[in-house]
């Protein structure tokens, strides 16, 4: 075999066995190395490309690592103010009723700062997909204490570990939105591993099913590592992610 | 068809938006406008024209569900009163910020803090001087009457889109609250989503295949960018100041005091013009109609002819600072005013008139 076999040439042998959705730009994603946004981003775009909706959907971009979301998803977009993508999905859905309308949000825009619009985003049935990626703390802003960071956990602003009775207990938001009757689906992925990126993308699937046929508002919480933050390796926060996080935010459907 | 009616200012707010054909109104009750919501839902619009009407969680909400429908092209308008436009200032920004047109109500109520519900203009420095973050500024027009509530719809709107900008009528307690005869316009159609992807498509969010995609944002992490946009704000700006100025003028030719004033203000002053004829002494009202862009050039020129102005607002003296820039030293411009929701009465301000420049 050649050494200088080009790309084209390898595809033209029928080897293809993956291409990257053209819903997701050719842009450097600005996400640290090991980050699972960069795999939450790719599933949900996959997701709409797959569906053929990619020209019909519209997302909103939050405050935090993925604010600049629309550099990399290759469709319209519109960047809401810090906690305020569920009320800005509410005016943009409620008038294009057949569109295919989402937030992509972190844990601080949707849980501490935003939990008012989310709430009642969903109470009111909403027909759009929130992605919630639970990372447990405030990346970009420099990694301090998320309302879910967990207890005892160190960041910048609880440099001691988080003490429960100063700062309160980490917040679980998708059991809350369950309980909505709006909510029509919540459940609880992660995407550190090739088998539960599968899983992830499946629910991705469904919730913007749901969205097509008017069910109501669907959750997909992604609990995701934040390497940078935690202060370890993406190795390390992988594991780290499995040993803490999914004791306390554990996977699977909640609601649906 | 064009209809004549009697009806509340705020009614007549709502009755105009939705004949302006606008998309989407979302508000929050708050007093003394919470009528304009309150009628909305009582007219049923979405039957009408097809009109969203939502009450929001929260002014915050409100706000928001704007932004996002302007960021798709859809007319679309909020409504508050003081406390509540506090709570939107960082929605206004953004949109200011992301070149979102948008008209919105205040009727202004008395502060500071929840103040009291009766009329005001205490939030003049808040939506002239900018009120939200970041250099801005915002269209803002006063109306003086119920008919001025219902015209400003209109002409709102052709700015707000002309230049892709908010736009605030700064209302308050009184034109909100009072009853006037007021002559409606004719329905019109909204526009149809294939008309909005013609129109405004080039920017707005709607839908598209990746190579001709839309972004709404007002981030821009480069700040040599960040100064290029704001360059073109400002270049925005300047072009409406040349273009949008509107006043009306009352007395002023052969006047020796001007009295300068807006919205319910302007109406108190009207009478005070009488009184002082009664009195021999000849009094010129000038009603900035737009209070950004501000009538400097025409009240600079007024101060030509007189001994002195008189700035009367409803609170503790704010316009009377751009009254003053405009008039630059030429004569003495001093302010009158009741506040926290107390109103002067037209002998009020001629007292105050002569006590400063006569007696």
């Amino acid at each position: 075999m050649s050494e200088n076999i080009t790309p084209e040439e390898i595809i033209k042998k029928g080897t293809l066995v993956f291409e990257k959705t053209k819903l997701m730009t050719d842009a450097h994603l600005s996400y640290c190395p090991g980050c699972g946004h960069g795999v939450a981003h790719r599933i949900t775009m996959e997701v709409l490309e797959e569906m053929g909706v990619g020209d019909q959907a519209i997302g909103i971009a939050p405050v935090g690592c993925s604010v600049l979301a629309y550099d990399f998803m290759n469709i319209d977009m519109q960047q809401a103010a810090h906690g305020r993508a569920p009320a800005v999905a509410t005016g943009i859905k409620r008038l294009y009723p057949e569109k295919y309308v989402f937030t992509y949000q972190g844990d601080g825009d949707l849980a501490a700062i935003g939990t008012n619009e989310t709430i009642h985003a969903c109470n009111r049935g909403e027909n759009i997909v929130i992605i919630f990626v639970n990372n447990g703390i405030y990346g970009m802003t420099g990694g301090q204490m998320a309302p879910t960071t967990l207890e005892g956990m160190v960041s910048s602003t609880s440099p001691y570990g988080r003490d429960l009775g100063m700062t309160g207990h980490p917040i679980k938001i998708t059991e809350m939105l369950a309980m909505l009757p709006g909510v029509c689906y919540a459940t609880r992925h992660a995407v550190h591993k090739p088998g539960l990126v599968r899983k992830t993308k499946k629910a991705i699937k469904k919730a913007f099913e749901n969205q097509r046929d008017k069910k109501g508002t669907s959750i997909i919480e992604i609990v995701s590592n934040c390497n940078s933050g935690w202060k370890m390796t993406p190795v390390k926060s992988n594991e780290w992610l499995e040993e803490n996080m999914l004791p306390v935010f554990p996977l699977g459907d909640i609601k649906g | 068809m064009e209809e004549i009616k009697l009806m509340k200012g705020n009614e007549a707010f709502a009755e105009a938006v939705i004949r302006e054909g606008v998309d989407a109104y979302f508000g929050y009750p708050i007093t003394p406008q919470s009528e304009v919501i309150e009628y909305l839902m009582l007219e049923e619009p979405y039957k009408r024209t097809g009109m969203v009407v939502l009450q929001a969680e929260s002014e915050i909400g409100a706000i928001h569900m704007v932004y996002g429908a302007a960021g798709a092209g859809k007319k679309a308008v909020t409504s508050s009163s003081s406390p509540g436009i506090s709570l939107k200032q960082e929605g206004i920004s953004y949109m200011a910020g992301s070149e979102l047109p948008c008209v919105m109500l205040n009727v202004v109520r008395g502060g500071p803090g929840l103040g009291t519900i009766q009329p005001s203009q205490a939030d003049y420095f808040q939506t002239v001087k900018g009120g939200g973050h970041g250099d801005y500024k915002l269209i803002v027009l006063a109306p003086a009457s119920v008919q001025e509530m219902a015209d400003f719809v209109e002409d709102g709107f052709k700015m707000a889109f002309k230049y892709r900008t908010p736009v605030m009528l700064l209302s308050d307690g009184l034109i909100g609250q009072m009853m006037e005869k007021v002559q409606l316009k004719p329905q019109k159609a909204r526009l149809s989503n294939e008309e909005i992807r013609e129109k405004y498509g080039s920017w707005a969010t709607i839908g598209h295949k990746p190579e001709e995609r839309t972004i709404i944002t007002s981030l821009e992490l480069k700040s040599e960018r960040q100064e290029k946009h704001n360059h073109k704000l400002q270049a925005k700006y300047r072009e409406i100041e040349k273009k949008e100025v509107r006043l009306e003028k009352f007395n002023c030719e052969n006047a020796d005091y001007l009295l300068v004033a807006y919205g319910s203000s302007a109406r108190i002053c009207q009478k005070t013009i009488q009184l002082g004829k009664e009195k021999g002494i000849n009094i010129g009202l000038i009603r900035p109609i737009t209070l950004w862009p501000f009538p400097s050039d025409e009240i600079n020129k007024a101060a030509d002819k007189v001994k002195g102005v008189l700035s009367v607002e409803l609170s503790a003296g704010q316009m009377v600072d751009d009254v003053r820039l405009a008039v630059n030293g030429k004569v003495p411009v001093e302010h009158y005013g009741r506040f926290g929701g107390m109103i002067h009465s037209p002998d009020e301000v001629l007292e105050a008139l002569e006590k400063n420049f006569i007696k």
